[in-house]
């Protein structure tokens, strides 16, 4: 591969990429150009076609037309090895990384032979990056020991160890504490203060305003603007996402609750999975008409709180949970449901939905009041009431026959609160509700979460997006490795607080040390 | 080169392509081994699948043995919907006919109207109670539903031929291993004043359509079939996939017990030590066949009579062993799920072009 030397032209461009998948334009002639050392926001709404263009650079999807230029040649990335040879490195959403195995071994499997004897001692090499870059990443540490943030640290380092010219990242903040986010700029600013180009797919645009120099905003499939994120607010740049967007998602009012509705008393319930996360003590109030926000970063017991609260865990918790007063610990799921409780989980499609059945199968998943009689469904109303759901909460599909999964993770999570909303429940738990949902989407989630609330909803939200909690939740707290922090008014603090709890500032010396 | 892809979705055409694609392998490669056996292999064919449809004897005859596949396919076609893997068919039929047969000999000076029903009942129960131990187990102790309902195909094997050889052997019997006859109250009428085809097939062909209602049509199938699917949302929506567990389970059993109980009171008319020519075993593969459709399990379970029948006249005509019978339902089973791959996953073809440095 030939190595252009003119360092003012731009690392990598892309011409007219064009890639139809059936029944779907992914993208439209897209161009776009990242000069070295530029950080580069990549927005849009979900099915905009973000994925399919970074999915083009690094080799995994083949476009139909267009020329990808890297550093003045034209190159044909046939694969991800083709990619990570050029220097192009990309860290997905979902970690793939081996839990079984350490830091370094897990690197070392991406290398080829030829960069494995380059490096002379991986480790040392390792050891040298992490240092310089500031990722405090031990490479003989096990993947499973390691926390979200340090995983995401070691797919970057990943990159680093091949000399990366490159590096994309799908949606990183996603799963990390507001520190933590501060420490990944820092790494980001430094990389691209070297010359490494970054491509920066986020949802979250205050993220994009403070780091990224340029933005390219795609709808459709197709480039809308280019922008300079510096020069404009979130709110402008929200706009040009989603279009006629009528009003902006923020300044909601916060309220009081009324009456207790749901008691957790002294909740302890141990782990179930060699990973999981063991509930200590989990004591709240949630009132009618208020939403008490959880935070936390992912895996300190949300999955685990959630389960037990749902009656999904199946075992008994006597005296522990109380649902206006009538202890519920002892009833499963179902009996919860009919008790007017409402979930929405985290995992959309496999939990949420089935994903290979229709919305209007999916309908019935749920909600069966006044569909059934003599224990045979009415398939009819159940029909309509999916299309209901569908035309109230604007959910793009073909129509109620369409499978669950032929949905956009947006759209099915409309769909889901919209069927989870609509049996107007007293309880609603929700998990991450706008987890990968465009701006759009997120909004009418929000404003069907206040909705309901103003109803007299009791809703539980657990959400890993700090900045969503404090948008919607009148009280809030963190979990930390099973514990729950106080409950404070939401007005009463601020998000440096709340990140500390949910680094666990909150647990007493006395109980961290039997840990 | 060619290279796998997952499919979007999965293909329809080929969900239906599938069983036929698979059952013209199959003959392909029978034609194949009937040559290296030195048999024609048109010949072959014939006396397989088209010699037991030729007259009205044997079509009769095709109908008795698509009974008990049916009514077994029937009852595992509910169970792998709801992702329990129930190999016990065969037991929970052997059962059936224990129970019942054990009744009608208590029953046999008995003249009354009820005699048939109290006995057809009693294999029904006798059944599902062979099907509720592994179910018990699973539910209690977490083991493995395919292990513990093969294990209890043995155990119902040995109890049958411990009856027939102790308890119910009949007196006068000169001690060869059989009941005595059942008498008439408690023998299941035949349609037809030829043939044997009796009320028990009339039961099969309800009970698929039954059981397509149930699946289709009532709350409870719909359970079924998301807890067949997909558990964590079956478990999210609050189904109770024990109560799920024991209905299908129970019904399965039910239904194999019917399938033994109408053998031993419609065409045996007693009990012998080889009830089932592997009944419960075949109809895992006619359900397969069937899609785990029960209208889908009417049409396999008359494929796989026809190969019965036919596997009797290959070995009177042309002289090849019944084991043919096994090893063309094997090969079928194989070829089956060789082809379901496809519903899933497609080839692709990419040229080899030189990769540019």
């Amino acid at each position: 591969m030939a190595i252009s030397t003119d360092t003012t032209d731009c690392r990598i461009k892309l011409e007219n990429i064009t890639k139809q998948y059936p029944g779907c334009l992914a993208n439209d002639n897209i161009s776009l150009s990242l000069l070295p050392g530029e950080i580069h926001a990549l927005l849009g709404e979900n099915g905009a076609g973000k994925s399919t263009l970074v999915k083009t650079i690094y080799g995994v999807v083949s476009p139909d037309q267009g020329k990808i230029i890297w550093d003045g040649e034209q190159v044909h990335v046939k694969s991800p090895s083709d990619a990570r040879d050029l220097g192009i490195g990309m860290v997905f959403q979902h970690f793939s990384l081996f839990e079984t195995l350490t830091v370094s071994e897990n690197i070392e499997l991406c290398l080829s032979k030829k960069q494995l004897i380059a490096i002379e001692n991986l480790p040392e090499k390792i050891r040298n990056l992490s240092k310089a870059y500031g990722l405090d990443v031990d490479p003989d540490r096990y993947i499973h020991s390691l926390s979200i943030g340090e995983r995401q640290r070691v797919e970057i380092l990943r990159c680093l160890v091949q000399s990366v010219k490159l590096l994309i990242l799908d949606e990183p903040t996603s799963v990390l504490t507001p520190q933590e986010v501060a420490n990944l700029f820092v790494v980001l600013n430094k990389l691209s203060a070297e010359g490494c180009s970054i491509l920066f797919i986020s949802h979250k645009l205050h993220e994009v305003t403070e780091i990224c120099q340029k933005a390219t905003i795609l709808r459709g499939g197709k480039v809308i603007s280019t922008c300079s994120p510096r020069e404009e607010s979130p709110s402008s740049i929200a706009k040009m996402m989603v279009g006629d967007l009528a009003e902006q998602d923020a300044g909601y009012s916060k309220k009081e609750g009324s009456k207790v509705i749901f008691q957790a008393k002294e909740l302890n319930l141990p782990t179930k999975q060699p990973f999981g996360t063991e509930l200590k003590k989990i004591n709240f109030d949630l009132k009618a008409g208020e939403i008490l926000g959880i935070a936390g970063v992912a895996g300190n017991g949300q999955d685990e709180l959630m389960a037990a609260i749902s009656g999904e865990d199946g075992r008994l918790v006597n005296n522990m949970l109380f649902l206006n007063q009538q202890d519920i610990g002892k009833l499963d799921a179902g009996e919860r449901r009919q008790l007017g409780m409402a979930n929405v989980p985290e995992e959309r499609l496999g939990r949420g939905a089935v994903p290979e059945m229709s919305l209007t199968e999916n309908t019935l998943l749920t909600q069966s009041k006044g569909f059934i009689s003599n224990g045979l469904v009415n398939w009819k109303k159940v029909q309509q009431h999916a299309q209901k759901i569908i035309d109230q909460y604007k959910v793009k599909c073909h129509g109620e026959f369409s499978d669950a999964k032929s949905l956009s993770g947006g759209n099915l999570q409309k769909f889901i609160m919209g069927r989870e909303i609509g049996q107007n429940p007293i309880v609603l738990i929700c998990a991450h509700p706008t987890w990968g949902v465009d701006v759009g989407a997120a909004l009418s989630i929000h404003q069907s979460l206040l909705k309901l609330r103003d109803e007299g909803a009791a809703i539980l939200l657990v959400s890993e997006d700090i900045d969503e909690l404090f948008l919607l939740a009148d009280r809030i707290g963190a979990v930390c490795d099973g514990h729950l922090s106080p409950l404070i008014k939401t007005d009463e603090t601020d998000i440096e607080q709340i990140g500390l709890w949910m680094a666990g500032s909150f647990i007493p010396e006395s109980l961290e040390a039997t840990q | 080169m060619i290279r796998i892809q997952a499919r979007v979705e999965q293909s329809t055409l080929m969900k239906i392509a599938s069983p036929i694609l698979a059952i013209i392998l199959t003959l392909i490669f029978s034609s194949v081994l009937f040559s290296t056996l030195g048999k024609d292999p048109i010949q072959a064919m014939h006396v397989l699948l088209i010699a037991p449809l030729s007259d009205l004897y044997n079509i009769g005859e095709m109908f008795v043995k698509m009974g008990p596949l049916l009514l077994c396919a029937v009852g595992l076609s509910l169970c792998y919907r709801a992702n329990l893997w129930n190999i016990g068919a065969e037991g929970q039929l052997l059962m059936g006919a224990l129970g019942g047969g054990a009744a009608a000999l208590a029953l046999i000076d008995s003249t009354s109207i009820f005699a048939l029903p109290i006995a057809i009942l009693c294999g029904v129960v006798s059944g599902m109670v062979w099907a509720a131990f592994p179910t018990y187990l699973k539910l209690k102790f977490n083991s493995n539903l395919i292990l513990t309902t093969i294990m209890f195909n043995y155990i119902a094997l040995y109890l049958l031929l411990w009856a027939v050889h102790g308890p119910l052997r009949d007196p006068d019997g000169y001690g060869f291993p059989e009941s005595a006859l059942f008498s008439d109250a408690v023998t299941l009428p035949v349609l037809f004043e030829d043939g044997r085809i009796h009320l028990g097939i009339v039961l099969a062909i309800i009970s698929a359509f039954a059981a397509w209602i149930l699946l289709n049509k009532s709350h409870i199938g719909f359970q079924i079939r998301v807890f067949g699917e997909d558990e964590p949302a079956a478990r999210y929506a609050g189904f109770n996939g024990k109560k799920l567990s024991w209905t299908v389970m129970l019904i399965a059993g039910g239904l194999a017990g019917l399938a033994g109980v109408a053998e031993v009171t419609g065409p045996i008319g007693q009990l012998i030590p080889s009830i089932s020519p592997g009944y419960g075993y075949s109809a895992i593969i006619v359900a397969y066949l069937g899609r785990l459709h029960p209208l889908g399990a009417l049409l396999s379970a008359t494929f796989m009579a026809v190969l019965y029948m036919g596997g009797d006249l290959a070995q009177i005509e042309i002289g090849v062993p019944t084991a043919v019978v096994g090893m063309f339902q094997g090969v079928l089973l194989f070829f089956l799920l060789a082809c379901d791959f496809f519903i899933r996953y497609r080839l692709t073809f990419i040229s080899n072009q030189p990769i540019q440095e």
